[in-house]
């Protein structure tokens, strides 16, 4: 039967060509899911969905930004169209991520995402957009079963620029075990699954090195008091508490570790979602000697010293404030090349078609792409990161950490 | 008596008894198991319920503005979750810049006393604004009505202060002299904690006074009695609600500021949170009663910082600290339940039948 579907469109392929080469003849669409049409003069439209608002704001407006610089780079046009790039926030959580999603499921004129910030979010809007046929590509979103073959929450048209956690998560368990020689530790995750994956992560890979996980706690993302769950680790005496959350909870619990009996010692690190001056702000003094988790930017090319970070600075007026911008660099200018390859019809600026299908083949066939954040090559799940992890210290009253390791 | 009482149980409250029996055989057992395994030393037990107190004052003092309304009013001011909220996040410019100029470190007493002012000014004129905007036209509405637009009224603020301030993080900078510990026997204390429980009780007592001694804490009292009969008394009802309103929203600003000292944070979306525990607590101690506020508000902080670690870890519940908010509401409930009119009862509104 396939045999026979392949006939057919070998055919509709020539018969498109022939009728291309006639020239006038107006386009078909022969893409499996549908295409997009940009007519003449009409912008191509590429969304973003990240978190703007909220306590968790700077991780979604960095991405945004490092997209905004990859944009302005490209003169803001792609094959004579302008590109129309704007998007909804994600609010880092599962119900912005349904609001979001389906707001933007709903734009049929639509070529590609990027987004979602937060890994809950996505969980909820990938399915939405899979459904519209969207092409989506995230610049943060770590949670591991995201490109799981195989798992639910794994669906066609999703890719990711930014590492899985099972590389973070072993990375600290490595850092703690051997940089730190820690025997014992604790984890705390805010019910998100971003922070519980990868606390999960964390502690499977601690215990395989030999060491002992004393408690895994949790914690409400808006909690502000955490004497309880403080005093709850603090008798099993760990010597690390390891806590991949976000930045307000994050703020408290460094606050107030320092201020509970038995913890005054103890190590604490996070994890990317707490790489951010937000943090260092809300934690104030206590923040010294905390480590942290991120990609390890001094593993990027010289063009994010020399090009991007004067870049960004110019027309934001400070340094990155988080640490997904190259990622969503990398993410839109993939989508760039790729919309680029797959439009057909008149590229100096007439009617095009963009196949949706098309599109993200091309997308998952990304390969050796020299980006900012490394050499990319995507996945048949769409996995594209070249994850190189680094532990940075915080120290009080400066910003950004300093790297210690590897 | 006994006889009549069991003839008179209906099947609904014999369900509702064997709920509570069931509840609370739950938290003696996990209670027991806890106190057996020895998981935890004095001096954890004692932090915690000093973390209780502390929590429970915050919410004492909010308490009270709900209290306060309900007790004249017979409504529920919603809207004073964002009282509360408006103070301290407008303070916390003032500390920041206090801060900037160095002024916040060297003369500590003073920026305490500045920032407090500004937050309970802030926060009376919200709840002043409240009243003669929101809440007076609507005052021989029917029940429903204020309901709603205290709940519409919250949104607006919230929104409005989103938009004056941004939705940002604001953080309120470290005082030197409340920073360490006072060692009071074997137990270090942070000196914040102590600043927090002395003032929240100073100013609960504060409050109970000019309820109790002052003229207009009698016109108060008795307006909330019968508000027709303190009419033709001659008491101006208008003048003792407004007054109401602001006894309630300075004691929210004030709250405010001691809950930034505790975790130094100012947002729009602060107010939610400790705004339905504060309701909780003025529900649990008897709405409309003053003492009954101070009560709930430290029954609720105990509960709450307590309640986790010593029945729940007990019964083996998984993550027991994530269900803190769980056990607070959860008593509200069981509150409606068993004794809808709190602990000491609603004493100011009892003539109203």
């Amino acid at each position: 039967m396939s045999k026979k579907i392949f006939a057919v469109l070998s055919l509709l392929i020539l018969a498109s060509m022939l009728l291309a080469a006639c020239g006038e003849a107006p386009l078909e669409c022969e893409d499996a899911i549908g295409c997009v049409e940009v007519a003449e003069g009409d912008p191509i439209h590429i969304a973003y969905a990240m978190v703007t608002s909220g306590a968790d704001a700077t991780l979604g407006i960095d991405s945004r930004n490092g997209a905004e610089i990859a944009m302005d780079e490209k003169g803001g046009t792609l094959l004579g169209h302008p590109i129309q790039f704007d998007g909804e926030d994600d609010q880092c959580s599962a119900e912005g991520g349904q609001a979001a999603g389906t707001k933007l499921a709903a734009d049929p004129t639509i070529v590609a995402i990027i987004g979602t910030s937060c890994s809950s979010a996505i969980r909820v809007a990938m399915p939405l957009w899979t459904a519209a046929g969207f092409t989506v590509i995230s610049a943060s979103n770590t949670a591991v079963d995201l490109t799981l073959a195989g798992n639910e929450n794994n669906h066609p048209g999703y890719l990711r620029t930014a590492h899985s956690d099972s590389v973070q998560g072993s990375a600290a368990a490595q850092f703690a075990w051997e940089k730190l020689g820690v025997k014992k530790a604790a984890t705390i995750h805010d019910g998100s699954i971003y922070a519980e994956q990868l606390q999960q992560v964390f502690a499977d890979a601690f215990v395989a090195l030999g060491g002992e996980i004393t408690s895994q706690e949790s914690v409400d993302p808006q909690q502000t008091d955490m004497s309880g769950v403080l005093t709850t680790i603090a008798t099993g005496a760990p010597e690390l508490i390891y806590h991949p959350i976000f930045i307000q909870a994050g703020a408290q619990i460094v606050r107030q570790a320092r201020e509970t009996t038995g913890l005054e010692n103890t190590y604490l690190m996070g994890a990317d979602g707490m790489f951010s001056p937000d943090v260092a702000e809300g934690a104030g003094d206590a923040i010294e000697g905390v480590f942290v988790s991120s990609p390890d930017f001094s593993a990027y090319g010289d063009a994010y010293t020399t090009t991007f970070v004067p870049a960004y600075q110019a027309k934001f007026g400070s340094v990155p404030v988080s640490i997904f911008h190259a990622h969503a660099y990398d993410a839109f200018n993939m989508l760039y090349a790729c919309i680029e390859k797959v439009a057909v019809g008149d590229k100096e600026g007439g009617n095009l078609l963009i196949g949706r299908q098309a599109m993200r083949d091309c997308m998952y066939a990304t390969k050796d792409y020299q980006g900012l954040t490394g050499n990319l090559t995507c996945t048949p799940t769409g996995d594209c990161a070249d994850p190189k992890i680094a532990v940075y210290e915080y120290h009080a009253g400066e910003y950004p950490p300093v790297k210690i390791w590897p | 008596m006994f006889k009549r009482r069991r003839q008179r149980a209906t099947f609904t409250d014999i369900v509702v008894w064997a709920i509570g029996a069931v509840i609370g055989i739950a938290v003696i057992y996990g209670t027991f198991v806890t106190w057996r395994t020895a998981q935890y030393s004095a001096e954890q037990w004692i932090n915690l319920t000093i973390d209780g107190l502390k929590l429970g004052g915050v919410y004492a003092l909010i308490a009270l503005g709900y209290t306060l309304v309900y007790g004249i009013l017979r409504m529920i001011n919603f809207a004073h979750s964002e009282v509360f909220m408006s103070g301290p996040f407008t303070a916390v410019f003032l500390a920041k810049y206090l801060d900037s100029i160095g002024f916040y470190n060297d003369h500590p007493i003073i920026s305490l006393i500045l920032i407090t002012l500004l937050s309970a000014t802030v926060a009376v004129t919200i709840a002043l604004l409240l009243e003669r905007i929101a809440y007076r036209p609507l005052r021989y509405a029917p029940r429903l009505v204020p309901l709603i637009t205290a709940i519409g009224a919250s949104f607006f603020l919230q929104y409005t202060f989103r938009g004056l301030y941004g939705n940002d993080l604001e953080v309120y900078p470290n005082m030197d002299i409340l920073d360490g510990t006072v060692a009071i026997g074997s137990i270090d204390v942070p000196k914040t904690d102590i600043v927090v429980i002395i003032s929240a009780f100073l100013m609960m007592f504060l409050l109970y006074s000019i309820v109790q001694f002052t003229k207009t804490g009698k016109a108060m009292r008795s307006v909330s009695e019968d508000k027709e009969a303190a009419a033709l008394m001659g008491i101006n009802v208008d003048r003792v609600i407004v007054s109401t309103f602001a006894l309630g929203g300075a004691s929210a600003g004030v709250a405010g500021i001691l809950y930034a000292l505790i975790f130094h944070t100012a947002h729009f979306y602060m107010g939610f949170i400790p705004g339905l525990k504060a309701f909780t607590a003025a529900v649990l101690g008897g709405i409309g009663n003053v003492v009954g506020a101070w009560v709930g508000g430290t029954l609720l902080g105990l509960i709450e910082s307590l309640g986790p670690n010593l029945f729940l870890s007990g019964l083996g519940v998984p993550a027991a600290n994530q269900l803190k908010d769980g056990i607070a509401f959860a008593i509200l409930v069981l509150i409606l339940i068993f004794r809808p009119t709190g602990i000491l009862g609603e004493r100011l509104s009892k003539a109203k039948a």
